[in-house]
């Protein structure tokens, strides 16, 4: 691992892996989709919305996904001072935040057929917005610290963290509270969805990561580029000046 | 009286904001990308 903190083999993968992941994670994303809305069966309970089911599922395991990056990048940045773990963690916070959002937009939409109601503060919902809170807080920190080469500076890392605390509360919460969302449907090496319904979930949550990967390596390459380019036109101010 | 909910209207706006959403992050993320490369590339000539 410690061979790819080098920016500059680190920019010699992401330069052709950044096009195939959001490639190959849209051609998924949209033939999962395509057949969530026009060929997946009505649900008996549920009827039709159940198909919200290929949207709503892969945004919510990204959003919790994205703050775990956050978390495991931040420890890297803290501990082995690797230059692209700051990076990372800064670059995986936007999609992160944007994932989180459709998740909760779209279980709204769900939960007004289903649930009768747009809303409810309920342990699931609530976790879930904490968590949309904290992507705001940690975006504001780390652009407001970031430290010198563009890592997210050891306050953002901190909180980032700390903050994932509210991963596993997310993960627990319809087991330990009472709520309308339901329990778990997919434990480990168990599923209780017909499988017309779970292998597109799965070719969805796969497509919908990959496009994920790609948004990272888009961000990381971006950052980079802007401290490469900052530092280029410091040391030509300071050699004219 | 009970309410009766047309369905699809439900489906058809989660597809739109999940499908919108994503292609908006992917554009934003490439197009930066693209704009900050071409920034470093701009501060190597000058």
């Amino acid at each position: 691992m410690h061979g790819f903190a080098n920016p500059a083999r680190f920019l010699r993968i992401a330069r052709w892996l950044t096009p195939l992941c959001l490639a190959v994670g849209l051609v998924l994303t949209a033939a999962a989709l395509t057949y969530g809305l026009f060929f997946a069966p009505a649900d008996r309970l549920m009827g039709d919305t159940v198909r919200i089911l290929f949207i709503h599922v892969p945004s919510a395991w990204l959003g919790m996904a994205g703050w775990t990056t956050i978390a495991g990048a931040s420890l890297v940045e803290l501990v082995w001072r690797h230059p692209l773990a700051g990076i990372a963690a800064r670059a995986a916070a936007a999609p992160g935040a944007v994932f989180t959002a459709l998740c909760l937009a779209t279980g709204s939409i769900w939960g007004r057929p289903t649930w009768g109601t747009w809303w409810v503060w309920d342990g699931r919902l609530t976790s879930m917005l904490v968590l949309l809170f904290l992507y705001f807080g940690y975006i504001a920190l780390a652009d407001a610290t970031r430290g010198e080469g563009g890592s997210s500076g050891r306050v953002a890392a901190i909180f980032g963290i700390v903050g994932a605390v509210n991963v596993p509360i997310i993960n627990r919460s319809v087991v330990w509270w009472n709520s309308l969302h339901q329990p778990p449907s997919i434990t480990m090496g168990q599923s209780a969805i017909d499988p017309a319904f779970l292998w597109p979930l799965l070719i969805a949550t796969f497509g919908f990561t990959l496009i994920f990967a790609g948004v990272i390596l888009a961000r990381m390459r971006a950052i980079l580029a802007d401290i490469q380019a900052e530092a280029r036109l410091r040391r030509k101010a300071m050699a004219q000046g | 009286m009970r309410e009766t909910l047309d369905q699809w209207a439900f489906v058809w706006a989660a597809y739109a904001i999940g499908i919108v959403g994503t292609l908006a992050m992917v554009a934003w993320a490439w197009w930066s990308m693209r704009r900050a490369e071409a920034r470093r590339e701009k501060s190597r000539e000058r």
